[in-house]
């Protein structure tokens, strides 16, 4: 392979990369305990948490959530659980 | 555009020359940080930029970090870039400095040459260029307030060329030039816009088409991408001395490409310098010669890349090589033009074998009087007789005695 | 090559006084080089500058040790510093002050000239700023520059009513020189 005469790629981007793979719990959802106040969605590190189409309340994008829990513990509601996820 | 630069030939200050030289440039954007002793150069150009004499972009920071960090935006953005710094402002700009090289910038800064702290000194020695000597950045030493002009305009067309693609350094005493008041021929603008092409990047940032400069590589690739930037310099020799000749054809004024000699032929003893101190050896050769010493001057013009194969020519059948080094690389106990010479030396697979006198003078804005010269080349004469040199020394210590 | 030293105090124009001697000179013809003695600036501190004139491209960077001319824009300055330091036997020395040279007493071979350069700004220019009197005075007492040219490069650098002043007191301080 040729390089090119400096370090310069086409970016990177994390949209490719479905981190999704790399979960071993997984946020399940509650709607009927959840009550719509986005603090998830504030928390989620990767920021893919976000409210359910046509809905008040908010689910995670199991493609990249990579299950590291911070949702479940910062709901006031106790809405998500963190469940062994089957694979 | 309502402001007026200076035309046609003058005594102006050296700071001057080189800002109303980086302005006939065009250059799109300029960010520095005042130092002393490169402010003048700086208020020059910021009054050119006020006054709408040039349209170039200055952007105002507040370190010499970002100064250099704004540039290497705005290069990649395919912008041409001017800086210039000094000292512990160059120091602070270290770790951009590997980025630009690394990413192939040309960016152009002046460096004006003062020594580096503690103690805190501002007048001039070579320790601040010289400690960046591995950053990837062609560095370019004058001689006076001409060259200094004539350099910088040079300087866009090495590092600009798409075979280089390079940083450039253009060096220039501190006070010594900086603060000089002598005749120089400003350039004007139209010679110089068809001496130097527009700045064409080989790659720029285009929000189009979106790419990485500069990005992450791991193992598998960084070896190779120095390699890249060492070829780059390799490449950037003959840029050097092709315009040198370009400008001499163009302007009529021509100071060596990488190397100059003078008075060099069958010479016995041979100095070597580079910068302002190069003028002062002049004097000091042609009065030598008149009283019948075997002495000739070897003016380093490009430290970086090094110019070994220009020397060795030149030394090739001398007596003694003697070099005067304004800089002192510690722990070696001599200056880096020494150790690069000598080291050139061993090998060069030749079977040249001259002894090499190290120098260490002029820190800190120490003078360095036409005695102190003289006093070298009585010594050197004794080594061109024995053939065997000594360890470096500190020249003109005032207050220790060696 | 004519090598002349400068002595002054911070403030009083001693390195324009030498860019402005480079200027002039270069107008007569030849080559010139002026640059301060590399010091931290005070207002009333004695400084330094220096001026090389020659038929040839100047080449040597040092400072200058032995001066062929010295000028000194503050008598006070004796004392403090030996501003006939170096100074050739057959060279000459400018002292702004109202004695004469003879008062002086300076330990020097060398010509020593005195011009009352203070009095004459204050009379003339409206301030006792005394580096272009000076100039006028050692253009007259020397020879080595027209005054025209000191007088065309006073007028560039301070255009208008203050460099037609300061263009007068350079003529007068060059009278006074050519005719004492
Ligand atoms: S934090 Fe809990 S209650 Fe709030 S929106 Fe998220 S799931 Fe619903
Ligand atoms: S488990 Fe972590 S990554 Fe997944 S949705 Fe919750 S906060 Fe985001």
């Amino acid at each position: 392979m040729t390089l090119p005469y400096a370090p310069i790629g086409k970016p990177g981007s994390s949209v490719a990369n479905k981190t999704g793979g790399w979960r071993i719990f997984i946020p399940v959802f509650n709607a009927e305990l959840c009550n719509g106040c986005g603090t998830c969605e504030t928390f989620c590190p990767e920021g893919i948490v976000h409210k359910i189409e046509g809905g008040d309340t908010f689910i995670a994008d199991y493609d990249y959530c990579k299950g590291c829990g911070i949702c479940a513990r910062e709901c006031p509601k106790d809405a998500i659980t963190m469940e062994l996820e089957e694979k | 555009m309502t402001g007026k630069l200076k035309s046609g030939r003058m005594v102006v200050e050296g700071s001057y020359a080189v800002a109303h030289a980086a302005a006939m440039c065009r250059p799109d954007v300029i960010s520095a940080y005042p130092i002393t002793p490169q402010t003048h150069i700086v208020e020059d150009l910021s009054q050119f930029v006020a006054d709408g004499a040039i349209d170039s972009k200055y952007i105002n920071v507040e370190s010499e970090f970002s100064a250099l960090s704004a540039l290497v935006g705005s290069s990649a953005a395919g912008a041409r870039t001017y800086s210039a710094t000094t000292s512990q402002g160059l120091a602070l700009m270290h770790e951009v400095l590997f980025n630009a090289a690394g990413m192939r910038l040309p960016i152009v800064m002046t460096i004006v040459n003062r020594s580096m702290s503690a103690p805190i000194n501002i007048w001039n020695d070579h320790q601040d260029s010289v400690a960046e000597r591995d950053t990837g950045w062609i560095q370019l030493y004058i001689e006076d307030a001409q060259e200094l002009v004539d350099t910088t305009v040079q300087a866009y067309l090495i590092g600009e060329d798409p075979d280089v693609s390079l940083p450039v350094m253009v060096c220039m005493d501190g006070f010594i030039l900086s603060h000089v008041f002598e005749p120089v021929e400003l350039l004007d603008q139209e010679k110089v816009d068809e001496f130097l092409p527009q700045f064409s990047p080989v790659r720029a940032l285009d929000p189009e088409n979106p790419e990485s400069f500069g990005m992450f590589v791991d193992p598998e690739y960084y070896m190779d991408f120095r390699y890249l930037v060492e070829q780059a310099m390799d490449a950037s020799r003959q840029k050097i001395a092709d315009a040198a000749r370009k400008f001499e054809s163009a302007f009529g004024r021509y100071y060596g490409g990488l190397i100059d000699t003078y008075h060099t032929d069958g010479a016995e003893i041979i100095l070597v310098a580079m910068g302002s101190l190069v003028g002062t050896l002049r004097d000091v050769v042609d009065d030598l010669r008149e009283k019948g010493v075997s002495v000739g001057l070897l003016k380093i013009r490009a430290f970086r890349p090094f110019p070994i194969d220009e020397i060795l020519k030149v030394v090739a059948r001398a007596k003694v090589v003697v070099v005067l080094d304004k800089n002192i690389s510690l722990g070696t106990g001599e200056g880096a033009v020494t150790t690069e010479i000598k080291a050139g030396l061993y090998d060069s697979g030749s079977d040249i074998r001259v002894p090499v006198m190290g120098f260490v003078v002029g820190l800190g804005g120490r003078d360095i009087p036409v005695g102190t010269v003289q006093r070298i080349v009585a010594k050197a004469k004794t080594v061109a007789e024995s053939g065997v040199s000594g360890r470096s020394e500190f020249v003109d210590l005032k207050h220790l005695r060696v | 090559m004519k090598e002349i030293r400068i002595h002054g105090r911070g403030g009083q124009g001693s390195v324009t006084a030498a860019e402005l001697l480079a200027i002039a000179a270069f107008e007569d013809g030849r080559h010139s080089q002026a640059f301060p003695a590399f010091g931290v600036e005070r207002r009333g501190a004695p400084v330094m500058a220096f001026v090389r004139l020659s038929d040839r491209t100047i080449r040597l960077r040092s400072q200058v040790y032995n001066p062929d001319y010295v000028i000194v824009q503050d008598a006070t300055l004796i004392e403090a510093v030996d501003v006939a330091s170096g100074l050739k036997p057959d060279g000459m020395i400018l002292v702004n002050t109202e004695h004469s040279s003879e008062d002086l007493a300076l330990e020097t071979e060398a010509t020593v000239r005195t011009i009352d350069a203070t009095r004459i700004a204050l009379d003339i220019i409206g301030k006792p700023i005394m580096n272009t009197v000076m100039l006028g005075a050692f253009a007259g007492a020397s020879g080595e520059v027209k005054a025209e040219s000191i007088k065309h490069a006073v007028r560039d650098r301070f255009p208008g009513p203050v460099g037609e002043k300061n263009a007068d007191a350079v003529q007068h301080a060059y009278d006074r020189m050519v005719k004492s």
